[in-house]
């Protein structure tokens, strides 16, 4: 087992003074700054491009308020709720208390999830590479990296707030209070994930390790949200749980209210002091716990190519398969809750009743559960398939085809382990599903219909995984471009319909050519035309592999 | 059957030529030196070797096979340490020995452990926490351990400690008393000149000198010193010889110059006449040969060119050219 580590400061060592391990902060914010101004712009970019396509599309989409009044029905739903948000405004649906109900929880995510990557990238990434050692030697005060990449996520999330204000107002028309509540209480609670990814840095030693954690605190923290806020309209003593709904809970456009912001900013000092205060008992370069020894001499079963990318990449699918499963056992048992809610909503507005039946509703939820099971599967699948990638640039490829090793050998053993990875985890995803429900009694669906339901998704995920490797075999380059594909998956799961994305978009999405089970029936031509689509990629990237140089940097 | 014979090899990236008509031979049972300064193409060569680059043109076999088609056959026989080693973080030295060794088809356990031994490498850390001298090692071990007909070493000792590289040098020998070829890329001079038969340098990617040592040494330039009794003024005049510098004392006339070695007679002539007291004369070492061909970039560099008879005695020069090689 790991051991901690107890590795105080000498006690003989004179105090630090607080400016000098802030010594260099603004020098690398520049650098930062600077570093990262193509990535930053694409981000920024990218939200408050979707902040305006918002702002154009509900305006024009839902001018009549019948059309709010349908939405506002369906937003009612369990299922609605767990990706949406706490329902406030629901009885007079206006376009901003839409945009507070339904946006906020992606915008949120999707800053975090840039917040984490820029976070790590800056601090433990650099740290782990040893570029950072270069930076500490010169006059820079231990805790400068964390700051400065801190400030970086700071002035990033204030101009991305800023701007998007700035279009809502604009273009969208909306009161200026409750939009600067809206768009900064959201920039606050990035900021919290931020800062939590800032104590996992200290924690562990490696950058996809921190990282990981702090993604899976973002995942734990929204899935809490959705079931505190499925619990009870407008939120649950659960929902308060999550900073998540700390920004939601400051009712934009229905009835705001400023105060819940407090949380978000105690919450990131808090982060901030830990933070601190573990890295002055680690040393440069270290996690709180140290390194095992290990095996003197290797396991019989670790001889081939396959066995070492297993090796390579089974702690990453076990915390992967580990996240996911409980997040979806726990959703799992909410499967039996969504028809008593039903019956509530019927009581009270029989038109909903007409709308959508019980049995239609569970449907619904569970298949919108496996859409997201699957992104996740696509997500570390795509990660899988770029570790090959990583082993290349860090001429571990180069080591290994440099023995009796073929290319075509090689590749298939990273690509089946990411394969087989991926395809593993979707199905486990979708048995936790059912297991959670079947867990409260829920027995309708069946465990075979989830994992009909999940394994329908395989030959999609496959495509993607298919592109990832096509890239990796011809334009080694732009692998990490794969995580597009991830985002256009997403954004047509989700916003597809909403939106009303050109079918042309739409039809670029693997996943939306899957069948939705249980909601939909099995028609096995999309399935078998994506079964094609996937071998035809996988054969080009094996062809490109075996024709060009390697390594390529 | 030559071990390795490139023919008019080229290859670019881009823009950058990385190797414009090279030519290298390494003989069976030889080890073949190849040197070169940063970025003149050798890691390159050495991956066209290896069937990882792909040529733009030229001829390059590989014990007698083709090394882009015959990757894996041809693999089966060499062992290769790369320049930068880079080891799986999770795994531990001892496990990516075991590993490369499998892929091989297996290694004797118990010259690895010889190895292991000698090379004072503790095979269970995790490779993370190597230092960059022991991931060095790893590889060498590795290589050593398996039974190759061909070592392909891209810069093995630059992690290496003195103590470490002494141990490298035994079994460099050890390996081409078995019959085992090696071609050896190296900044080391000192470990070419022990070790190499031949040697190849290489400059913006062509082969600008090869040949064994004795070869090139005729190439080259000695460093005599005398003290002589008479007037050692003609000696300016002789054709082959440089940089002399005459100082005159008690003890008689002392001079010291360099002289290409193919005019060396009529300078030993001219110096009978006049009454020599002491002499001494310094072969020419590899690294004299070296920075004369790597001359005109040290210059540009503004690096003044060491005179040969510096840079052969003070061993701090040694260290500064070894440096400004790198
Ligand atoms: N994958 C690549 N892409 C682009 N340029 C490359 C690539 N690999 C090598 N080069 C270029 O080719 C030239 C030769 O590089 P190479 O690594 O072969 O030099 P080297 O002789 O091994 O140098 P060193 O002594 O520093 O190891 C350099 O100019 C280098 O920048
Ligand atoms: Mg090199």
């Amino acid at each position: 087992m790991t051991t901690l580590v107890e590795r105080g400061p000498a006690p003989t060592a004179p105090p630090a003074r607080l400016a000098d391990e802030l010594a260099g902060t603004w020098l690398l914010l520049r650098f930062m700054l600077r570093r990262d101004r193509v990535r930053l712009g694409v981000w920024t970019a990218s939200v408050v491009g979707l902040w305006l396509y918002v702002a154009v599309e509900f305006t024009a989409m839902y001018a009549e308020p019948a059309a709010r009044a349908e939405r506002a029905t369906l937003m009612r739903t369990p299922a609605s709720v767990l990706m949406t948000g706490p329902g406030y405004g629901l009885d007079d649906y206006t376009i901003g208390a839409m945009c507070a109900n339904e946006m906020v929880l992606w915008i949120v995510i999707c800053l975090s999830v840039m917040s984490i990557l820029e976070v790590v990238r800056h601090t433990r990434a650099e740290e782990e590479s040893s570029r950072s050692e270069l930076v500490r030697a010169a006059v820079v005060g231990r805790h400068a990296p964390a700051f400065a990449a801190m400030a970086l996520v700071v002035v990033a999330n204030l101009v991305i707030a800023a701007l998007s204000a700035l279009v809502l107002v604009t273009v969208g028309h909306l009161a200026v209070f409750d939009t600067v509540v809206m768009v900064g209480g959201s920039a606050l609670t990035v900021l919290v994930f931020a800062a939590v990814a800032v104590v996992a840095c200290q924690l562990t030693a490696h950058a996809r390790g921190a990282s990981g954690l702090a993604v899976g605190v973002l995942g734990l923290m929204a899935l809490v949200r959705g079931a505190g806020d499925m619990r009870r309209e407008h939120g649950s003593a659960l929902s308060w749980a999550s900073p998540i709904a700390w920004t939601q809970q400051t009712r934009a456009f229905v009835d705001v209210r400023a105060w819940p912001l407090v949380l978000p900013v105690v919450a990131v000092v808090v982060l901030v002091v830990v933070a601190v205060v573990l890295a002055g008992h680690r040393d440069f370069g270290a996690g709180m716990f140290a390194d095992r020894r290990g095996r003197a001499s290797a396991h019989q079963a670790l001889r081939s190519p396959l066995a070492l990318a297993w090796r390579q990449q089974r702690t990453a699918l076990a915390w992967w398969t580990l996240g996911t499963v409980l997040m979806w056992l726990a959703t799992g048992t909410y499967v039996k809750d969504v028809g008593p809610v039903l019956e509530d909503m019927v009581a009270q507005n029989p038109v909903i009743g007409q709308v959508i039946g019980e049995k239609d509703m569970t449907d619904a939820y569970v298949s919108l559960i496996m859409l997201y099971a699957a992104l996740a599967a696509v997500g570390y699948g795509i990660s899988a398939v770029l570790r090959a990638r990583a082993e290349e640039a860090a001429g571990r490829t180069e080591y290994v085809l440099a023995g009796p090793v073929g290319r075509g050998r090689w590749l298939s053993a990273q690509l089946v382990v990411a394969g087989a990875g991926a395809g593993a985890l979707m199905v486990a995803e979708g048995l936790a599903l059912g297991t959670g429900a079947y867990l409260v009694g829920a027995h309708d669906p069946s465990l075979g219909t989830y994992a009909l339901a999940a394994v329908v998704y395989l030959p999609a995920v496959a495509v993607v995984l298919g592109v990832a490797a096509a890239l990796l075999g011809w334009m080694p380059r732009w692998t990490g471009a794969s995580w597009a594909f991830l985002v256009l998956a997403f954004v047509v799961g989700m916003f597809g319909d909403a939106f009303h994305l050109p079918d042309a978009v739409q039809h670029v999405s693997p996943l939306r050519w899957v069948p939705r089970v249980p909601v939909e029936d099995v028609s096995w031509l999309p399935v078998a035309g994506l079964c094609v689509v996937a071998a035809v990629l996988f054969a080009g990237a094996f062809a490109g592999f075996r024709r060009r140089d390697i390594p390529v940097v | 059957m030559s071990a390795i014979e490139i023919h008019d090899l080229h290859k670019s990236f881009g823009t950058t030529i990385a190797l414009d008509g090279l030519d290298l031979v390494v003989q069976p049972g030889q080890i073949a030196g190849f040197l070169g300064p940063n970025g003149s193409g050798k890691s390159t060569t050495i991956r066209v070797l290896l069937g990882l680059l792909r040529p733009d043109s030229g001829t390059v076999r590989l014990l007698d096979g083709d090394p882009w088609s015959d990757a894996v056959a041809l693999h089966r026989r060499l062992a290769y340490v790369p320049g930068d080693v880079s080891l799986w973080p999770n795994l531990t030295g001892g496990e990516a020995i075991d590993l490369m060794g499998r892929l091989h088809g297996g290694l004797d356990p118990a010259r690895r452990a010889e190895l292991l031994q000698r090379f004072e490498l503790d095979p269970s850390k995790k490779a993370r926490t190597y230092s960059k001298g022991n991931r060095q090692k790893v590889a060498l071990v590795a290589a050593l351990a398996c039974d190759a007909e061909l070592l392909v070493l891209d810069e093995p000792t630059s992690g290496l400690d003195p103590l470490m590289e002494a141990v490298f040098t035994e079994y460099l020998r050890e390996a081409k008393a078995a019959g085992q070829s090696v071609l050896l890329s190296s900044h080391i001079m000192s470990e070419v000149e022990k070790v190499c038969d031949t040697v190849t340098i290489i400059r913006s990617g062509r082969a600008v000198e090869s040949g064994t040592l004795a070869d090139l040494r005729h190439l080259t330039r000695s460093s005599v010193t005398a003290v002589v009794d008479g007037d050692a003024g003609s000696l300016a005049t002789l054709p082959g010889v440089h940089d002399l510098v005459t100082t005159v004392d008690a003890s008689g006339t002392r001079v010291a110059f360099d002289v290409d070695n193919d005019d060396m007679s009529p300078v030993l002539t001219a110096l009978g006449t006049m009454g020599v007291l002491t002499f001494t004369a310094n072969p020419p070492s590899l690294e004299e040969l070296f920075l004369r061909h790597y001359g005109d970039e040290l210059a540009a560099a503004g690096v003044p060119e060491p005179t040969a008879s510096a840079s052969a005695r003070a061993p701090e020069t040694n260290d500064t050219g070894d440096e400004a090689a790198r």
